[in-house]
């Protein structure tokens, strides 16, 4: 018996071989990504943004391997070694959250791996941390955060109440927010990560003297927020970062958003002909409107197809200069990557409209023009 | 700190506990009646609030929806009941966690099969919406003001309904003394399943109303069960009054201890490390809570028998 | 009917055969899917003592498991960084030895099962239930708002911690070093199980009061058990963390006690080696379902719906028949 399951082994590995053989001259890409449990939604849409735009370049050659790492850090692990060691990839992306890249990253591009991340930037893998091998097509975490404190100082606003979710994104968001704000902070506060009533806080707002209210609370935590700062009456100005205003959320959102200014590096209406196309063909393709994620997806696929018109990814230096280049047409417009490999671009002041049924953003403002990271300096590199 | 601010924290802390009493209430009437410890009461939660959103999205009725929501996770208790539930009672706790653990998996990704990943839009209606003023200069969600109402409307009828009905005979006989309610000829599989639904249909009720100022998404039920079994071990378990009583409890100590620690640390140290210990021990004050009833009353302070 | 010893040997060759196959074969891969079974048999093993042998139903052995990592993840921090964990009232260096962190973490785990223990254990039956899972939650929170070690974020550590004389790094090997410490953990339980210690918790779990009436506290031999089944999760959360060069609060999450319940449930309670057939199910399971389906949770609920309604004795109960637990 023992021997049977044997050779049937033996038989199953020949069979790998032979199919490895046949697809020698191909590229393989690893995407581990949030596609079940909470917060599956961000997952779903890079996924998709990423595959459409494989899917248009037309190229056979580019093997996606897609796999589910349910927003856990292990699983996240256990797959990387996974496609490393058994399937044999040669570019990883794909991981939505800052913890599971800090879980991930450091030993991917320590094995010699390329990662192009279509989402998290922690400032560790800008810094200190950084590495030749890994790319960010999407920003680094504070970015969106300094912006709004940019935006913030243009708007005349002199004093913000500040609150974020007590987790290590949270800080660095308020810390982010602070760096570029020149007015001072009425009040700061961090809530517990996952808490859905906000009535505590919204209180304390209402008893503030501040004239602006500046907010980080990605998913449901932002819903919750903004359906009860808007019953509540309280009218001081909210702004905050993207995420809690994308297009998979808004929705669910709804009236209470309306009027919001919230900062992103992409727009639906940003016009350049390639962002056009990107949110024709993603509505075609998957019958809804492309989320700013989608489109973090879709460029850092663009991005990965661009290093390979010019190097394959066997000759990692030049492979490594077709990426730092950067030259393909981004969603987003023009931008280019700063010495740790973090984008240097411009980053918009959007505002939730309603067209027709549908919520959705409209840019007001630039809030920032070829913007780096604070990270920057201390990447040696 | 102004004598507004602190009476408002208080009623965000009052209404907090009402809505995990809702969760509790029927939590503790389960296991009061058929010894059953049920993880999935978090997921029919869940259940009201998507009838709720899909109801209210198609008709934009928040009555209907809230109708829809006591509907919807009545039917889906009464199933699960029905299906497997009923085959948990004589087995021990251990196969009990199991199974409605089991429960919580298909429950979470069915839901989102069927709604998909994104979060689902729920909002409170136009009349309820905006702030009132109460006395003594406090301006308040009215919304909010009119869950308190609803939830104490809701507790008084369970109090009534366990006191004065026939029902309730039945409930607490079955409490007391399980073989003898059907040595009585009572028909107890149908008394089973109506708790199981009535404590289902409160659940989803809790579910519906606190998604219209929350975010109806998958897994949101969760989070509040185990909160509503930290209820239940203060309160004592099969006790509505204890079940009230410790919701209260665990409400204002959670609202009130988020605000006020950090803001009494900064009394010895500097604002920003003040509001990261403050938060990290307001996390931990329920449990702190519960720990300390525990040392006291080891069954909960309404939990006579054990 | 198979007699359960020539299954146990049978489990055993299983998990020596493959990842030696996977060597020679070099599917790296298949080692580390094995070494992530035998530590979640670890922990299992180690709650099996709790629920099998006390009957104590813990929904909270995620914070043994999360503090055993941590334990790991904090002393490797201090070592890699080069700065000491404390300098008051003595001066504690960290350290990157496998066996000085097996110390720590089996220690930490077995401190904190002991408070959590005496707390959880002035309650029973359903009460205990609720109150392991609340503590585990406590744990949790607090993992996430503690910002020195990451929080929510966790903390990484760039290369596995070492053991005198072997290469952790090579896969083989450090699967070889959990398999050894899961062999040496059964042999523990099943010499516990056998010895007066394990007969008079048996006896306090079936009939209390008899065992008071011969002079034992009940309630301190519960303890007991509970002590060395938070300390075993502990060591196992330690090489957990080790395995994936990474800790984080996911591993004080509920419904990771949850999971290592469903281990011990899957393969049988009280059985000996019912953890280990049941965490061998559940990461196949993972890996097979996970590669297919993005609902693959649903399979896997039906799937513990189905054991738990029909399969009475787990896996091994269902091969072996009722007779022969606890060989």
């Amino acid at each position: 018996m023992k021997f049977r399951i044997l050779n049937v082994a033996t038989a199953a590995i020949a069979a790998m071989c032979t199919v490895a053989g046949v697809a020698f001259a191909d590229t393989k890409v690893g995407m581990i990504t949030t596609l079940s449990g909470g917060g599956a939604g961000l997952g779903i849409d890079v996924r998709d943004g990423f595959m459409l735009a494989i899917k248009q370049s037309g190229r056979s050659d580019i093997e996606v391997v897609v796999a589910d790492d349910q927003r856990k850090p292990d699983v996240a692990v256990q797959l990387a070694d996974k496609m490393i060691q058994s399937e044999k990839v040669d570019v990883l992306t794909g991981i939505i959250w800052s913890n599971l890249a800090m879980a991930v990253v450091p030993s991917v591009t320590a094995q010699g791996k390329f990662y192009i991340s279509p989402n998290a930037g922690p400032s560790a893998l800008a810094g200190k941390g950084c590495h030749p091998n890994y790319f960010n097509a999407a920003w680094q975490n504070d970015n969106l955060h300094e912006a709004a404190g940019a935006y913030a100082n243009s708007a005349g606003y002199t004093n913000s109440f500040i609150l974020a979710p007590n987790y290590p994104a949270g800080k660095d968001s308020l810390t982010g927010y602070k760096r570029f704000f020149e007015g001072g902070i009425a009040s700061e506060l961090y809530t517990k990560l996952g808490q859905t009533d906000y009535a505590a806080e919204i209180a304390q707002i209402r008893a503030s003297e501040a004239d602006s209210v500046f907010f980080f609370l990605p998913g449901g935590m932002g819903i919750a927020f903004l359906k009860q700062y808007s019953d509540s009456g309280v009218d001081i100005p909210v702004i905050g970062p993207a995420f809690s205003f994308d297009q998979g959320i808004l929705q669910a959102v709804g009236e209470a958003a309306l009027g919001v200014v919230n900062t992103s590096q992409w727009s639906k209406d940003i016009d350049n002909p390639t962002n056009a196309a990107f949110v024709e063909s993603f509505q075609a393709e998957y019958g809804r409107l492309p989320s700013l994620y989608a489109s973090q997806g879709f460029d850092a696929a663009n991005l990965l197809i661009s290093a390979l018109d010019k190097a394959e990814v066997g000759d990692a230096d030049a492979f490594r200069d077709a990426l730092k280049a950067a030259e393909f047409d981004s969603t987003r417009g023009d931008f280019e990557f700063g010495d740790n490999h973090h984008p240097i671009q411009t980053i918009y002041a959007r505002e939730v409209i309603k067209e027709g049924d549908i919520f959705t953003n409209k840019i007001i403002g630039i809030a920032f023009e070829n913007h780096s990271d604070a990270y920057a300096p201390e990447c040696e590199m | 700190m102004s004598f507004a601010l602190i009476a408002e924290q208080i009623l965000n802390g009052v209404q907090f506990g009402i809505m995990l009493f809702l969760m509790a209430a029927g939590l503790t009437l389960i296991f009061g009646v058929m010894g059953l410890i049920n993880l999935a009461h978090g997921s029919l939660f869940m259940v009201g609030a998507f009838a709720a959103a899909a109801v209210a999205g198609a008709t934009g009725s928040f009555l209907l929806a809230l109708l829809a929501a006591l509907t919807a996770a009545a039917i889906a208790g009464a199933l699960v009941e029905l299906v497997v539930i009923r085959r948990l009672y004589g087995k021990d706790h251990l196969d009990q966690v199991l199974a409605t653990f089991a429960l919580i998996l298909i429950f979470s990704e069915g839901t989102r099969w069927l709604f998909g990943s994104f979060p689902l839009y729920l909002s409170i209606p136009s009349y309820l919406s905006g702030p009132i003023s109460l006395p003594g200069g406090i301006e308040y969600s009215l919304y909010r003001t009119a869950l308190i109402a609803a939830g104490l409307v809701i507790a008084l009828g369970l109090g009534l309904m366990i006191t004065r009905t026939r029902i309730g005979v039945q409930v607490r006989a079955g409490e007391n003394d399980r073989e003898m309610i059907a040595a009585l000829g009572i028909d107890i599989s149908k008394l089973y399943t109506l708790i199981f639904a009535l404590g289902a249909a409160l659940a989803g009720l809790a579910g519906a109303l606190v998604g219209a100022i929350q975010s109806v998404q998958v897994g949101m039920g969760e989070p509040v069960l185990i909160l509503a079994f930290v209820v239940i071990v203060i309160g004592g378990i099969g006790s509505i009054k204890g079940a009230l009583i410790g919701s209260i409890l665990v409400g204002l100590t959670d609202t009130l201890g988020s605000v006020f620690l950090p803001q009494a640390l900064r009394l010895v140290m500097d604002a920003s490390s003040a509001t990261a210990v403050g938060s990290s021990i307001a996390s931990m004050a329920i449990y702190i809570l519960m720990g300390v009833v525990l040392i006291w009353r080891p069954t909960g302070l309404f939990g006579a028998r054990f | 009917m198979i007699k359960e010893r020539h299954l146990n040997m049978a489990l055993i060759v299983v998990c020596v055969v493959i990842p030696v196959w996977a060597h020679l074969a070099d599917e790296p891969f298949i080692i580390t899917l094995m070494t992530r079974a035998a530590i979640f048999a670890l922990a299992a093993v180690g709650l099996n003592i709790a629920l099998g042998l006390g009957g104590l139903v813990s929904l909270g052995h995620a914070a043994f498991f999360g503090l055993g990592g941590y334990a790991m993840g904090i002393s490797a921090f201090h070592a890699q960084t080069f700065t000491p964990v404390a300098e008051w009232p003595f001066l504690i260096e960290g350290t990157k030895s496998m066996p000085a962190i097996w110390l720590i973490s089996v220690a930490v785990s077995a401190f904190a099962a002991t408070i959590v223990g005496i707390l959880s254990l002035r309650t029973s039956g359903v009460y205990f239930i609720m109150i392991t899972l609340a503590f585990g939650q406590m744990f949790f929170y607090f993992s996430i708002s503690w910002p020195t070690y990451g929080g929510e974020d966790g903390l990484s550590v760039y290369v596995r911690n070492g053991f005198p004389g072997l290469n952790t790094l090579d896969p083989i090997q450090f699967f070889m070093i959990c398999f050894a410490i899961l062999v040496a953990a059964l042999a523990l339980a099943s010499r516990l199980a056998r010895s007066p210690f394990g007969l008079a918790l048996n006896a306090a779990r079936q009939a209390p009061q008899r065992v008071e009436t011969v002079g034992l506290d009940p309630n301190r031999l519960k303890l007991v058990a509970f002590v060395i089944s938070g300390a075993m999760t502990g060591l196992a959360g330690a090489l957990f963390a080790d395995l994936n060069r990474f800790v984080s609060p996911a591993m004080f999450s509920w419904q990771l006690s949850g999971e290592i319940m469903v281990f011990v449930i899957i393969g049988g309670v009280g059985r000996l080696f019912g953890p280990v057939a049941g965490a061998l199910v559940f990461v196949t399971l993972e890996h097979l379902l996970g590669g297919f389906s993005e609902f693959w949770h649903v399979h896997l609920g039906v799937l513990l719906l189905l054991v738990v309604l029909f399969g009475r004795g787990g896996l091994i109960g269902m091969i072996c028949g009722r007779e022969g637990s606890h060989d």
